[in-house]
């Protein structure tokens, strides 16, 4: 990635535009829709986690938050979904100072657990909390009452929406990659303590990079809850939403901007297919592959494919990135 | 009376965190490492007791020791699949590794035991005793007991032990170590087999008085996080008090405020300890 937009990004983009028309059934575009949001989520976690390297375990917290927050104010005061949005983003704001504040002065292992214990401290009070629905959890509009409520018939309106969101997370990844605040994060990734000696304010890179990246994880946590118009503690806030977040950015490619992107077109369509060929009991499988693919990747290849693909591939087909 | 003995319940676990949270501070004293893995080894020790007990009719000192030994394995076998290979590696490399490690150990338990909730059968050591008014359930005292004497163990034997010097010369610097004749590789190894059958010894001894799923190695890794961050990184002794201070909170919040609020309260400790003592009891910060 250079300064110039290369024909890859080009060909990428005009392919997910047209895929809802190429594979018009609702089971592939809902697989579509499945595979820009996972996108999305990995793009946010990758900010912190790929670029600052800060790697988080505990990201549904933030994915949480953006979708709790849209189907508790439709569901107590009857507001649109749409207006808890900021409003998850706030809570995420105040969630990534609690658990960024006090880590980034220590060790990165701190910072993993933390928030890994910070999750799953959510995941239980709301899973007791009758405000926010304890284990039954919230529902969004059943029938919209107007376009503001944004519960449409098809996929193809939530696709497109999704594939906008994407767009502004990779454009602004993109020019924070580019601004003084990435080459920080790429130096505190590389050595914090030689960053510090050349004046990098490490603490605030990493605080920054943080909350940029729950901003768009709650955006994600929205974006879902608004569309399946439901959400509860496993879906919301439960561990695997953060796997997922951390193993699709790992496979592409952490601190990368198409890793994440790369990462879900692979692994979701992967997910999809051990559900059908496994059938109900197949969840289970699905898990121990993620728990297998986190182990490889990080036993052979933690640079991801895009790592891989650099090594392997023959000189004049690779990508150039700057990163 | 009843109060004395939720704190009298509250030690005897705390004992057994202790024991388990021991083996996670080793690891981390030894070679600055985070095993995200550790709780999903004590919840492997909790199984390797029931098929002891189902398969061999095996007592309580045989399932102890085949836990212990099979963790023991396992912890080796880790390390040297996996953990010598990504310790000099990016930090995303080392906290993928045994956070893979842990989804890949739970999920297969899920799949091979089922998500049925399961408790070992009644052994030589089940009933009750009355110690004074203060009922104590003896399994509970004896897993409590000896989780304290092997921490204890653990710690002499690296404060006065031939080997424990050499484990702990590692730990100091690699290097060093290694001109004085001592393999760091072995040592590192003989630290994860320590750390794994700490874990899985105190599984078999919580199997005792604890119905179990494949789920709790999550809570049991989370609650070993918070004893070693209150006892200090590194420092054994400090797990050991951590281990008997957090059991004892846990116990006293479940009887307070309710037994689904016990996690919360030690979480909720975690966040406050990171704020306010980051360096933990007896740690250098």
């Amino acid at each position: 990635m250079g300064g110039k937009l290369n024909y890859g990004w080009i060909a990428l983009g005009v392919a997910l535009a047209v895929y809802p028309f190429a594979f018009a059934s609702p089971f592939f575009r809902d697989i579509g829709v499945s595979v820009l949001l996972a996108a999305i989520s990995a793009s946010a976690w990758n900010i912190v986690g790929g670029y600052a390297g800060q790697v988080s375990v505990g990201h549904s917290m933030f994915f949480g938050a953006g979708a709790y927050l849209p189907l508790l104010v439709y569901t107590h005061w009857g507001w649109p979904p749409v207006l808890g949005v900021p409003l998850g983003i706030a809570v995420s704001l105040v969630l990534a100072v609690v658990v960024g504040m006090p880590t980034f002065r220590l060790q990165g292992h701190y910072f993993s657990m933390a928030t890994i214990a910070v999750a799953e401290l959510i995941r239980l009070v709301v899973g007791t909390w009758d405000f926010v629905g304890a284990a039954i959890g919230l529902q969004g509009p059943a029938v919209g009452r107007g376009w503001w409520d944004l519960t449409f018939a098809g996929e193809l309106p939530y696709y497109y929406i999704f594939l906008a969101v994407l767009f502004v997370v990779l454009v602004v990844t993109f020019q924070v990659q580019r601004s003084r605040a990435g080459y920080y994060m790429r130096a505190v990734k590389a050595g914090e303590r030689a960053a510090r000696s050349l004046g990098v304010p490490v603490r605030r890179t990493k605080l920054t990079a943080l909350m940029l990246s729950a901003t768009f994880t709650s955006v994600a946590g929205s974006l879902y809850s608004i569309k399946t118009g439901f959400v509860d503690p496993e879906s919301g806030l439960g561990i695997l939403v953060s796997v997922q977040m951390v193993i699709i950015a790992a496979l592409g490619g952490a601190g990368t901007l198409s890793g994440p992107l790369i990462g879900a077109l692979i692994l979701i369509p992967l997910q999809t297919a051990t559900n059908t060929w496994f059938g109900g009991g197949g969840s289970g499988l699905t898990y121990i592959l993620y728990g297998g693919i986190i182990v490889l990747l990080a036993r052979f290849e933690p640079g991801g494919l895009i790592e891989l693909w650099r090594r392997v591939a023959p000189r004049r087909l690779r990508i150039r990135h700057a990163a | 009376m009843l109060l004395l003995q939720v704190i009298v319940g509250g030690l005897l676990l705390g004992a057994i965190y202790a024991l388990f949270s021991s083996g996670l501070t080793l690891i981390w004293g030894m070679m600055n490492f985070i095993n995200f893995a550790h709780g999903e080894f004590v919840m492997l020790g909790m199984y390797v007791a029931l098929l002891v007990v189902t398969w061999l009719a095996g007592g309580p000192a045989a399932f102890g020791f085949a836990a212990a030994f099979a963790l023991f394995v396992l912890g080796v076998a880790v390390y040297a699949g996996l953990i010598r290979h990504v310790m000099r590696g990016p930090m995303l490399a080392q906290i993928l590794s045994t956070f893979g490690l842990a989804l890949l150990l739970r999920y297969t338990a899920f799949f091979i035991f089922s998500a049925n909730v399961v408790s070992l059968p009644p052994t030589a050591l089940s009933g009750t005793i009355d110690a004074g008014g203060i009922l104590v359930s003896l399994p509970q005292l004896v897993a409590g007991v000896t989780a304290a004497l092997l921490t204890l163990a653990m710690h002499l034997l690296l404060t006065r032990t031939t080997v424990g010097s050499q484990l702990l010369a590692v730990a100091e610097d690699r290097s060093a170590a290694m001109l004085m004749g001592i393999r760091p590789d072995r040592m590192q190894a003989l630290a994860w087999g320590l750390a794994a059958a700490s874990a899985g010894i105190a599984g078999a001894l919580m199997a005792t008085s604890y119905p179990w799923s494949p789920s709790v190695g999550e809570t049991f890794g989370l609650t070993a996080f918070v004893v070693v961050t209150l006892g200090g990184f590194g420092s054994v002794p400090g797990a050991m008090y951590a281990g008997l201070i957090v059991g004892l909170i846990q116990s006293l919040s479940a009887y307070y405020l309710g037994p689904i609020y016990k996690d919360v309260v030690v979480y909720g400790l975690f966040v406050a300890l990171l704020w306010l003592r980051p360096q933990g009891l007896m740690g250098k910060a």
